[in-house]
């Protein structure tokens, strides 16, 4: 474990800002091309596993153990949010019979 | 050899999650979000944030997966039910995509920080650095946390309560 992790010092830190850029930007595409809301949630998971990814490499290049901390409360939001979310998901469809967010259209007014 | 695990183990990470989002049956897009997560766990491992790792397997490909999959189940979709959008927003949307991909990357090589990932100290992401660091300056959040994931414990089982009133 030692010596693998002190031979990742090769890997520069833009390489790992550009991974997580472009996972997050999947998600992006994932929230805009999807209608199933399951998908929708999926995609923001995403979004936010490549958010805490950038905030360990930064910890780890800065040496600096409080972006960890942020990445664990990330992580205990992440847990909160997809408990609520997928409820609300349960109710919409139990009452509409379907996930398609376009049936939640009237939400608008 | 070390570096090419990274390279490895990031493209493994954007092929799942290009598949979670194009595959067409929701549970297909679960099963490849398992992957990616799992994917994301070696990445920890590889940074030596070993409290981390644990964490994302516990919580990431245990909990929320396990929820995300028994709500498909429960709800029986397939890909005979699955909603799909007009050729044309599917296209916008990557397009749209695609301009905030170069966005992004176009600032990070005006910012130009190539420094290499030196991990100084051995023992960052173990369990005791970080439990001091949590319940040292970040005990009120830590505390707060607790108080979030009761509300959202309460909220869910309201939401998901049958209304009797009505029914």
């Amino acid at each position: 474990m030692e010596n693998l992790t002190t031979q990742m010092a090769g890997v520069p830190l833009n390489h790992y800002i550009y991974l997580c850029a472009i996972i997050f930007t999947i998600g992006v595409i994932g929230v805009l091309t999807r209608r199933n809301a399951i998908v929708i949630f999926m995609s923001v998971e995403l979004m936010l596993n490549a958010v805490n990814l950038l905030l360990t490499a930064f910890s780890v290049h800065s040496n600096d153990p409080s972006g960890q901390v942020f990445v664990f409360f990330i992580m205990a939001l992440a847990a909160a949010e997809v408990a609520v979310g997928l409820a609300i998901i349960v109710m919409v469809y139990r009452n509409t019979k379907s996930i398609d967010i376009n049936v939640l259209n009237r939400l608008k007014w | 050899m070390s570096t090419q695990v990274f390279y490895f183990v990031a493209t493994l990470s954007i092929i799942f999650s290009l598949m979670v989002i194009f595959a067409k049956n929701p549970i297909h897009s679960v099963l490849y979000l398992i992957l990616t997560f799992f994917t994301f766990t070696v990445h920890y491992v590889l940074l030596n944030a070993q409290f981390l790792a644990v964490v994302n397997f516990i919580v990431y490909m245990g909990a929320i997966m396990v929820l995300f999959l028994f709500v498909l189940m429960l709800l029986n979709l397939n890909k005979e039910t699955e909603p799909s959008k007009s050729p044309l927003i599917k296209i916008v949307g990557v397009v749209a995509g695609c301009c905030l991909i170069v966005t992004l990357v176009g600032s990070f090589k005006a910012a130009s920080i190539n420094s290499p990932l030196i991990l100084k100290n051995q023992g960052l992401g173990l369990v005791e650095n970080l439990g001091k660091e949590l319940f040292g300056p970040f005990l009120l959040p830590f505390e707060l946390s607790s108080l979030l994931l009761l509300a959202a414990m309460v909220g869910a089982v309201l939401l998901s309560k049958r209304d009797e009133v009505e029914a």
